[in-house]
C-alpha cells in the first residue's frame, strides 16, 4: 500500500486546471501549423493564424485561451495499491478545481442546479470518472470542456443492421450539425459500443489521445482517417467561414456490445482543446 | 457611423443608422470602436419580461450592438480577462424583440435561426461574428469595462465595454446574405 495524501491530489488538480487554460498542448499547436499548410481559404487561414497568436498571448500573459474556461472533466485512474489519506478523493479534486479557478482568474461557469441556475462561484463541482487499475499510482487527466461545443455533442442508438456505414454517416452528421456553432476546427471523440453510458464516457476519453497520433488499432485508424478526410470536405472550415479545416482529428474508442445494440456517442470538442495529465 | 479604412476594413462606431447597417454585406470585415454592451443567456432571460411588459430596459439598445460574451475575471491591473464570443443561437428566442426596440447589431459565433434572419431584414440590423475561442486576443481591444446591470449573475451581468478597433466579420446582413452558407458552398468538396 502506498499512501497518497489528498493535499497532493488537490495541488495537482489546481495546477492542471490553470495550466490547461493558459497553455494549449503541443499537439494542438502542431495541428494549427499542419492546417495552415493545407487550408485553401484565406479567411480560414487568417482564423488559424489568430488562434496561434491567441495561444501565445494566453501562455505569456497567463490569461485563459478562451473565456469559457470549461466544465472540469476528470478521469482518474486509481492504482489498487494506493491509499488516499487525509480526506476524500472527490473532495480533494473539487478543492483543486476551486483553488485553480479562483486563484487563476478563470471563469466560474457552473450553476448549482439545471433549474435555478445559480452560479456556484468557483466552477465546482467537477465531473469525475474513476477507474481502479493495477499499481500504486494515481493518474489524473483533466479536461476543461467548453460548453458551446459540448452543446453540439450527440448520441444515437443505431441497429446492428445499420452497421459501419450507419456509424460513419452518424459521425459525419454530428460534425455537420455542429457546424460553425462549436468553434471549428473541431476535435471529435466517438465512443462506439458498450451500453448507453459506456459509449458516452468513451467519447470523452477518446479526446485525451494526442491529436495527430494514430489509433493503435489499424482498422479503427483507417476509419478515423476516412472520417476526417470526409469531414474536411464539408467546407465548414475554421469558425465556419468556409474552408478545408473543419476538424483536426476524429478519435474513436470502441467496446464490446450487446447483440441487439450499436450505440454511438459523439463528443464535440472545439479548437480550445484543453487537456493535461499527471501521475502521482 | 461607418467609414471604410485604407485597408478595406469597415470602421464602425455605434450608434448605427439604418443606412449604416444597409451598407454592410456578409463577409465584410469590420473594426468596431466605441461602446458595446455584453449580455448572454441569463441577462436576456431578465430582459424578456421587461420587454413583454413594455418596461424600460437597463440599457438603451437603440442603434447599439450587444456582444454575446461572459468574460473571465481580470487580473489585477488588467481591464478584463479573456473575452471571446459565445454561441449566438442560444439568444435567438430574445433577439427579434430587441431588434424591434432598435438594437442594430449583435456579435457572437454560430448560426442564427430563420426568425432572427428575418428580423434582421425587417428591422435593418446585422449579426457579426467574432472569432470564438480567441478570447485572449480579443481582450486586447477592450479599453474600459463596467457592470451596468445584474451584477449578481457574475460573468453573465450586462457590461458596458469601450472597445477600440475590435475585429469582427459580418455573418448575416440585412439583405439576406449569410457568410456561413456562402463559405461552406465555396469550399465543399465531393466525397464528404
Amino acid at each position: 500500500m502506498r499512501d497518497i495524501h489528498v493535499s497532493s491530489i488537490t495541488d495537482a488538480v489546481k495546477k492542471l486546471c490553470m495550466e490547461a487554460n493558459y497553455e494549449l498542448e503541443p499537439d494542438m499547436l502542431r495541428a494549427f501549423d499542419r492546417a495552415l499548410r493545407t487550408e485553401r481559404s484565406a479567411a480560414g487561414k487568417q482564423v488559424l493564424q489568430i488562434l496561434k497568436e491567441n495561444a501565445e498571448l494566453a501562455r505569456t500573459r497567463r490569461i485563459p485561451y478562451c473565456q469559457d474556461t470549461g466544465f472540469v472533466v476528470c478521469f482518474v485512474e486509481v492504482g489498487q495499491d494506493t491509499h488516499v489519506t487525509g480526506g476524500g478523493l472527490v473532495e480533494a479534486i473539487d478543492e483543486g478545481v476551486r483553488q485553480g479557478y479562483t486563484e487563476g482568474y478563470l471563469r466560474a461557469s457552473i450553476v448549482r442546479s439545471p433549474f435555478d441556475r445559480v452560479n456556484t462561484g468557483d466552477n465546482t463541482p467537477a465531473v469525475i470518472h474513476t477507474e481502479i487499475v493495477p499499481g500504486a499510482q494515481i493518474h489524473i487527466k483533466v479536461m476543461a470542456k467548453g460548453g458551446g461545443c459540448e452543446n453540439r455533442s450527440k448520441y444515437k442508438m443505431l441497429t446492428p443492421a445499420e452497421g459501419l456505414d450507419g456509424v460513419k454517416e452518424w459521425i459525419l452528421e454530428c460534425v455537420r450539425t455542429a457546424g460553425p456553432d462549436a468553434c471549428p476546427p473541431l476535435v471529435v471523440g466517438a465512443g462506439i459500443g458498450g451500453t448507453f453510458e459506456k459509449a458516452a464516457i468513451l467519447s470523452k476519453q477518446a479526446l485525451f489521445r494526442e491529436v495527430g497520433s494514430a489509433n493503435p488499432d489499424p482498422a479503427t485508424d483507417a476509419l478515423e482517417k476516412e472520417l476526417l478526410d470526409r469531414a474536411n470536405r464539408l467546407g465548414i472550415g475554421p469558425q465556419g467561414y468556409g474552408g478545408d479545416t473543419t476538424a483536426f482529428a476524429i478519435h474513436i474508442l470502441t467496446y464490446p456490445c450487446h447483440i441487439t445494440s450499436l450505440p454511438v456517442a459523439v463528443t464535440i470538442e472545439c479548437h480550445a482543446h484543453r487537456h493535461k495529465e499527471v501521475t502521482l | 457611423m461607418i467609414a471604410t479604412a485604407t485597408d478595406g476594413i469597415k470602421e464602425i462606431t455605434p450608434p448605427l443608422s439604418d443606412a449604416d447597417v444597409a451598407s454592410l454585406k456578409a463577409g465584410d470585415r469590420v473594426r468596431i470602436t466605441g461602446v458595446l454592451y455584453t449580455a448572454r443567456d441569463a441577462a436576456h432571460a431578465r430582459l424578456l419580461p421587461l420587454m413583454d411588459a413594455g418596461q424600460p430596459l437597463p440599457i438603451d439598445v437603440k442603434g447599439h450592438i450587444i456582444y454575446y460574451t461572459g468574460p473571465s475575471p481580470a487580473r489585477p491591473g488588467e481591464v478584463v480577462g479573456s473575452i471571446g464570443p459565445t454561441t449566438g443561437g442560444r439568444m435567438d428566442k430574445f433577439t427579434p424583440k430587441l431588434l424591434a426596440l432598435g438594437l442594430k447589431g449583435t456579435i457572437g459565433k454560430g448560426v442564427r435561426s430563420q426568425p432572427v434572419k428575418d428580423a434582421l431584414r425587417q428591422h435593418t440590423a446585422v449579426y457579426f461574428g467574432a472569432i470564438g475561442g480567441a478570447g485572449a486576443v480579443l481582450s486586447r481591444f477592450v479599453r474600459k469595462l463596467e457592470v451596468v446591470a445584474y451584477e449578481d449573475i457574475g460573468t453573465e451581468a450586462i457590461r458596458r465595454l469601450e472597445v477600440e478597433g475590435f475585429p469582427a466579420i459580418v455573418i448575416n446582413d440585412c439583405h439576406g446574405g449569410d457568410l456561413y452558407q456562402d463559405g461552406m458552398k465555396a469550399f465543399a468538396r465531393d466525397g464528404a
